[in-house]
Order: structure tokens, then C-alpha cells, then sequence
């Protein structure tokens, strides 16, 4: 630290520090983005390989390779890691090395913090991951914990589970404030709120959701510890508690955290559509309302998820009319997309690829949604592929499409190398085939009964599932394409310039490419 | 990196430090607790790593504070980077609220759904056939398998010991006006005076709030695995009396920092901190004694 400071005073500017220990203790914005990055696609990978074990199994009816007890560990360790070590460290990785650049800002506000909220994350994760290789095994009680599941039957590797969600805890509401504190104070001067990138405005929302359902996911996993090892008697009806009050307080938390997984992509996709269609935004100002309603509902629909599990009439009315509500602002934001790209002169490159696809298979997931949303279908569909179907349309080619399209985007801006235009198209188109193969068909079986979380079937079955299987090694495999592209654009390529894309506008791509280490040390004036 | 009006700093080893001594902390608690759930006995080698990952915490927190105490003295902080600190605090002290709301959201619940429907009662009455004999009254002095979860004999009066750290607790509030008026208008001696007489209102209150546990465990038979009432019962007034704890060791650590003559009248904005969250565990109290003790 000291040979740091003693280096830099004559200019004010200094380079990275060498070695690894650059990326141990670096306040950097843009280090700590790329840390956030890579960890997330290493989450991916391993969690990937833990849904294609699941999907190995399921080729066939029958219990071929791996044992029920197995099966479950791998499905519930395949969902804890996706959700909080894939999709969310990647939306704050780009959030790390983006908003800093897109308001004018030197750095995040809290670059010391910054640095914490990512190093918390590897230690969390694993420990998580070393409750494989135990004698008890991992969770094996799916990624929602349901109680009595996760307490009174839970393996005692639950205790490992519960410190490890408290830890990455600490992490999003501390990375969740830091963007906060950095859009509230550190925008140049000129931003003002309604003039800053949608990007910006959508993470600015998610922080807030962060703030205030990360802590409720502390609550009722310390509720859970308390069961398990001190007595309490919280999901346990007969001390008077209620093991539906289990589901109550974990939706509270997992219907926002559905948001907070899906509100940054919307940001992404409407920053990279105009650049493509070489058209302003269709209803900015719409949008940022929209993103809003959405954030306000995501408080008051959380019983959708538990339509079965017995609750009064009147409540189940409530939740399904407030769950239909989001269809409202979410068309809002699917039309203004079409509608910016209605006679604007398109282009395709991959970034836009992966936003059309957004574009559609997202809507395919919203109206998916919206079947579930009604409360005697959700009878029938509850607990079925149908539901499986549905949030992996949300979630893959919604909030992972978004997030692959923004590193895309993204990517000569921060290595200075446009990427192989060829080989970025393979990868979309390789994308694109595999999730729809893997996930439409189980739409089919989920309608037809097949019940999820199960790793064996009726032959009824049979059929759709070899096909998703199939679909699920070709969209695995394919993200080695984009890792072998990523780390080739690392290492070379055809130089970029300043703006990258001839449509792109905004603060961060009047920075030179690759963005200098340190940006933005005076604001720039924003008119 | 110098600019001209926001202060970032260079590398640091802080957060890598406290991010090993957190994970300390975490596997050894959940190694301590498996261990005693399992009937072990004694300390084991996770109760080491536990202990080596607090202290370690602890000791790079005190490093950390500390930097940022002299940065702040040397003048590197601008009034720019004083507002990043207040929204800073202002969001930490939202997300406390929201971690205090999924308590008493579980309270209101149990009161308000669950334990009537076991009773028989309202809409989802039909689970009264679990256990035909329960009544549902609150506090919940009879379980719904009383065999298993033992109930309170009583519970706490709210007009004794309750009523006293009310009062105690509203008293530190103003005590700590008085400190912050003080230290506005320069006057040092009282400002160190109220500000100490702040943190021991507060230690006051935890000693009560302990007297108060230790009736409630030996005399009331109104304990954590007493049933729901004692689940909610000490969750939400455990909670709460780590936040007076932790609330009063900030404060002492500004009455330290006062004695030394950190502050001035326009920059203090560590006291101000301490005095926010002290005021929030004040609210959060206000709700105790009304929805836990009263009602």
C-alpha cells in the first residue's frame, strides 16, 4: 500500500498494482467488477454441471446413475448457487464496472466496502460447497428450504446452509448500499435522476429491493438455526407455531428477490436496443415508473407461490388479482422494447441477438407466468414441470440472456478488443437452441402431471425428457464457447474505439477503450 | 487516487482480513452448534476456530475504524464524501428495520391466524383435529401437544421491569439530545457528561433486561423452547438487547472519541451516526413494549 501511494502522487493516476494480490486487496470499481464477473460465470459452470447431472439422470425413467438422496442435494445446491452465486454476483459485477462509468462517477462511494462485499462471497460459497464431500451431504431440502423439510428432516449440514445464506447476506446489503450511496451522491453534475441510463435506474430499484428482503431472509433462517438447535417452536405447529408461516416469511423475501434477479436485465436490454436500432428509447420516463410498479407489487403477491397450501378464499383472490397487476407494467416494458425497435435501422450483433431473444422467450416465461398466476389453474400446475418451465424461461434466456448480453456489449469497453463477431453469433445461436429444446418441452410434461423434484418418472414422460436432456448438454457445453471467447478477446483482437457501437451513447463510451484504470477523476459536465 | 472532491482509497487488506475472520466465525458456530445438538460435550475444535475468527473480526474492525477516524481527522473526507457516510448509515438502519419487521410480521401472524386456526377457529379452522384439546389464548400458557412444549406457567409483567427500561430507554434518548446540543454549541464538559450518562442508562437496561431473563428461566418456566410465546418472546427482545448492547459500545467508543477532541461542532458525523441507531433501537423498544409486554 505504501510503494502505492509513494508512486502515484506526481500525476494522481496510477496503474494496478502486479500480482494477485492486485485483486485481494483492490478498491478498484473495475477490479472488483471483474472479481464479481468471473466468480459468477464459475458459479454458473459448477452449478451447470450440477443441473447436468440432474438431467443425465432424467434421460431415462428409472434411477440409472445416481441415488434419490444425491438427486436432491443436486438439485437444491444446483438452485442456491445459480441464484445467489451466478445471476446475482453477475448483475453486481456489471453493476461494479458500469454505473461508476454511466453517471461520472470516480469510483464506487464505498470502494474499501466494495472490496468486503465481494471477497465475503468465495468463503460463503465455499463453505456451502464443502458440505458435499461431508458425511451428512448438502441440503437436500430444494432451494426454497421449506420447513419441516430444512429443520426437523434436515441433514445437519442445514447449520453450514443457514451461516452461509447470513454471509451472503452481508454481502448483497452492503454491495446493495454501495450502489445506492454511489447513484444517490456521486453522479456528475447535470445527471439528474431522470436523465441517467436505464441501467442505472433499474439497479438503483434493485439496491432498494436488496436492502429490504435481504434482511427478511436473515430473519427466517435465524428462525430456522433457533428450531433446529435451540427449541424455538416457529414452524412447528405444535409449540404453536406454524410450519406455513415457514413459507410466508421466505416468499416475503423470494418474491422481491425474483425482481431483483430480473430488474438489472430489463436495465441492460434497454440500453443495448437503442444502440441497435439507432433510436432513442421508446418512453423513458415510462419505463422508470414501470420498473417502480413492479418493485411496489413484488411486496404484495408473495402467496402466489403457496396457492395450495391452504389459505382462505379471500386471500387467495387478493394474491391472484396482485399477481395479475404486474402483467401491466411488465407490457409496458415489452412494448416500449418493440417500440424502439419499430423503424429503427437494426443491426444484429450479438449483444442484440441476445436481447431479442430476451425480448421474446422473456415474454414467454411472463405469460407462463400469468397461467400460474390464477389461482384453480395453479391447482393443477403447482408443483409440476409446468413451474419449472416457467422460471427457467424467467431465468435463463431472461435474467442469464440479459446478463451474457451485457458482458457482450460491455466487453470492448473493458479489454479494448472487439470479440470474434462469428463466434459470438455461434455461441447466441447455440444459446438460443439448446434453452428452448431444454425447457419448452417441459411445458408439456408439467401440464401432463409430471410432478418436479422427483428423479424418476412415469413413461409417459419418457420422451419430452430425453429431448430436454439433450437440450440441456447442448446449452451447457455451449457456454465453453463463451468462455474460450472471453478469454480470446482478453488476450487480442481487432482494436475498439472510444464509442464501440455507432449507435451508443451515454457517458461510458466517451472514456477511451480499454477504460483506463482510473476514470473520471473530475466529473464531466452532463447537459 | 487523488480528486479534487471525492477521496478513494488505495488497496487495503481490511476486508480480506475480516472476510477470513467472518468465515471463521460462521463455520465455527455452525461446527459449535452441531456439536452440541449432537450431545458433545465440552469444547471442540470448532469453539477454537469461532474464537480466532471474533477476535480477528474484531481486531480489523478496530484497525479499519481506525483509518478511517484518521482519514477522516487528516482531512481527506470531503462534504460530499460526509454524505455518502449519512446515506450509508441511513440505508444500514433500513435494512435493520426490515430484519426487526420479520419478527414481529411472525408475531402478528401467530396472534393473528395461526393460532386461532388451530383452535378451530375462522378459515383454515379445520386444523383444530390435530390436537382437539388445544385453546388458543396469549400468551400461550397450554401448547397444542403440551407434552412435548412444556408452556409458561407466566409470563413478565409488563409494569414492572418492562415499564422501568421503558422508561430508561426514552430517558437515554433524551440525554443524547442533550450530549448532541452540547457538543453543537462547543461545550465539552457536558457533552462528555450526558453522553456518559447515555451509555450507562443503556448498560442499565441490559442489566435489568438479564434480571429479567433469569425470572423469566427460573421462576416463570418461560423459556426459548416454552412454545411460541417464548420463541417470540426472546427472539424479539434478544434481538433488541444486542442492539442496545452494540448501540451502547458505539457510544462509549464517542465518548472516547469526545474525550480525545475528535469532534467539532460542524463535523461529527460518527457521533450523529451512533446517535441515529441508538434512536432507531429506541423505537424498535416502543414496539416491543407495546405488541410483546402489553398486548
Amino acid at each position: 500500500m505504501t510503494t502505492a501511494t509513494a508512486s502515484h502522487d506526481d500525476h494522481g493516476h496510477h496503474g494496478p498494482a502486479k500480482g494477485i494480490m492486485r485483486w485481494v486487496l483492490t478498491t478498484n470499481h473495475k477490479d472488483i467488477g471483474t472479481m464479481y464477473l468471473w466468480f459468477s460465470f464459475a458459479m454458473l459452470l459448477t452449478g451447470g454441471v450440477m443441473a447436468l447431472i440432474v438431467r443425465a439422470e432424467l434421460f431415462q425413467p428409472g434411477m440409472q446413475l445416481i441415488r434419490p438422496e444425491f438427486y436432491n442435494q443436486m438439485t437444491t445446491m444446483h438452485g442456491l448457487i445459480m441464484v445467489f452465486g451466478a445471476i446475482m454476483p453477475a448483475f453486481v459485477g456489471l453493476a461494479n464496472w458500469m454505473v461508476p462509468l454511466m453517471i461520472g462517477a470516480p469510483d464506487m462511494a464505498l470502494p474499501r466496502m466494495n472490496n468486503w462485499s465481494f471477497w465475503i462471497l468465495p468463503f460463503a460459497f465455499g463453505m456451502l460447497l464443502f458440505t458435499l464431500f461431508t458425511e451428512a451431504g448438502a441440503p437436500n431440502f430444494g432451494w426454497t428450504f421449506y420447513a419441516p423439510l430444512s429443520t426437523t428432516y434436515a441433514p445437519s449440514s442445514v447449520t453450514y446452509f443457514i451461516f452461509g445464506v447470513h454471509m451472503m447476506g452481508i454481502s448483497s446489503i452492503m454491495g446493495a448500499i454501495n450502489i445506492i450511496v454511489t447513484i444517490l451522491n456521486l453522479r456528475a453534475p447535470g445527471m439528474t435522476l431522470m436523465k441517467m441510463p436505464l441501467f442505472v435506474w433499474t439497479w438503483f430499484i434493485t439496491a432498494y429491493l436488496l436492502v429490504a428482503v435481504m434482511p427478511v431472509l436473515a430473519g427466517v433462517v435465524t428462525m430456522m438455526l433457533m428450531d433446529i438447535h435451540y427449541g424455538t417452536a416457529f414452524f412447528d405447529a405444535a409449540g404453536g407455531g406454524d410450519p406455513v408461516l415457514f413459507q410466508h416469511v421466505f416468499w416475503f423475501f423470494g418474491h422481491p428477490e425474483v425482481y431483483i434477479m430480473i430488474l438489472p436485465a430489463f436495465g441492460i436490454v434497454s440500453q443495448i436496443i437503442p444502440t441497435f436500432a439507432r433510436k432513442p428509447l421508446f418512453g423513458y420516463a415510462s419505463m422508470v415508473y414501470a420498473t417502480s410498479s413492479i418493485a411496489f407489487l413484488s411486496f404484495i403477491v408473495w402467496a402466489h407461490h403457496m396457492f395450495t397450501v391452504g389459505l382462505p378464499l379471500q386471500t387467495e383472490l387478493f394474491f391472484m388479482y396482485a399477481t395479475m397487476l404486474i402483467a401491466i407494467p411488465t407490457g409496458v416494458k415489452v412494448f416500449n422494447w418493440v417500440s424502439t425497435m419499430f423503424r429503427g435501422s437494426m443491426t444484429f450483433e450479438t449483444p442484440m441477438l441476445f436481447a431479442l431473444a430476451f425480448v421474446v422467450l422473456f415474454t414467454i416465461g411472463g405469460f407462463s407466468g400469468l397461467m400460474l398466476s390464477i389461482a384453480p389453474a395453479d391447482f393443477q400446475y403447482h408443483d409440476t414441470y409446468f413451474v419449472v418451465a416457467h422460471f427457467h424461461y424467467v431465468l435463463v434466456p431472461g435474467a442469464l440472456f440479459g446478463i451474457i448480453a451485457g458482458v457482450y456489449y460491455w466487453l470492448p469497453k473493458w479489454t479494448g478488443h472487439y470479440y470474434n463477431e462469428n463466434l459470438g453469433k455461434f455461441h447466441f445461436w447455440m444459446s438460443f437452441i439448446g434453452v428452448n429444446i431444454t425447457f419448452f418441452p417441459m411445458h408439456f410434461i408439467g401440464l401432463a402431471g409430471m410432478p418436479r423434484r422427483i428423479p424418476d418418472y412415469a413413461l409417459q414422460f419418457a420422451d419430452f425428457n430425453a429431448i430436454a436432456t439433450v437440450g440441456a448438454f447442448i446449452f451447457g457445453f455451449s457456454q465453453l464457447i463463451f468462455l474460450f471467447l472471453l478469454i480470446k478477446t482478453i488476450r487480442g483482437g481487432e482494436k475498439a474505439t472510444d464509442q464501440v457501437w455507432e449507435g451508443a451513447e451515454g457517458l461510458e463510451w466517451t472514456i477511451p477503450s480499454p477504460a483506463p484504470y482510473h476514470t473520471f477523476a473530475e466529473p464531466p459536465h452532463v447537459k | 487516487m487523488a480528486t479534487s472532491n471525492y477521496y478513494v482509497p488505495d488497496s487495503s487488506y481490511f476486508p480480506i482480513v475480516a472476510s477470513i475472520g467472518l468465515i471463521g466465525m460462521a463455520a465455527g458456530a455452525g461446527g459449535m452448534m452441531n456439536h452440541m445438538s449432537a450431545g458433545g460435550e465440552g469444547y471442540a475444535f470448532p469453539h477454537l476456530v469461532f474464537t480466532a475468527g471474533s477476535l480477528l473480526l474484531a481486531f480489523i474492525f478496530f484497525q479499519w475504524f481506525g483509518k478511517v477516524i484518521s482519514e477522516s481527522r487528516a482531512g481527506m473526507y470531503s462534504p460530499q464524501m460526509d454524505k455518502s457516510f449519512r446515506w450509508g448509515m441511513s440505508w444500514f438502519i433500513f435494512s435493520e428495520v426490515m430484519f426487526f419487521v420479520a419478527f414481529f410480521g411472525v408475531l402478528l401472524y401467530v396472534r393473528q391466524w395461526a393460532g386461532p386456526w388451530l383452535d378451530g377457529q375462522g378459515d383454515k379452522g379445520s386444523t383444530h383435529m390435530l390436537w382437539p384439546d388445544f385453546d388458543y389464548a396469549w400468551p400461550m400458557f397450554n401448547n397444542p401437544a403440551g407434552a412435548d412444549f412444556p408452556g409458561p406457567q407466566a409470563v413478565i409483567d409488563p409494569w414492572h421491569i418492562p415499564l422501568l427500561n421503558t422508561v430508561l430507554l426514552m430517558t437515554s434518548s433524551v440525554t443524547l439530545t442533550i450530549a448532541h446540543h452540547a457538543l453543537r454549541a462547543m461545550h465539552r464538559g457536558k457533552t462528555i457528561f450526558w453522553l456518559a450518562v447515555t451509555v450507562i442508562l443503556g448498560g442499565i437496561f441490559v442489566y435489568y433486561q438479564i434480571l429479567e431473563y433469569i425470572e423469566a428461566y427460573t421462576e416463570l418456566g418461560l423459556t426459548l423452547d416454552s412454545g411460541i410465546y417464548g420463541s417470540t418472546f426472546f427472539m424479539l427482545t434478544g434481538f433488541h438487547g444486542l442492539h442496545v448492547t452494540i448501540g451502547a459500545f458505539i457510544l462509549f467508543i464517542m465518548w472516547i472519541r469526545i474525550c480525545k477532541g475528535h469532534f467539532t461542532p460542524d463535523q461529527h458525523f460518527g457521533f450523529e451516526a451512533a446517535a441515529w441507531y441508538w434512536h432507531f433501537v429506541d423505537m424498535v423498544w416502543v414496539g416491543l413494549f407495546l405488541f410483546v409486554y402489553i398486548l
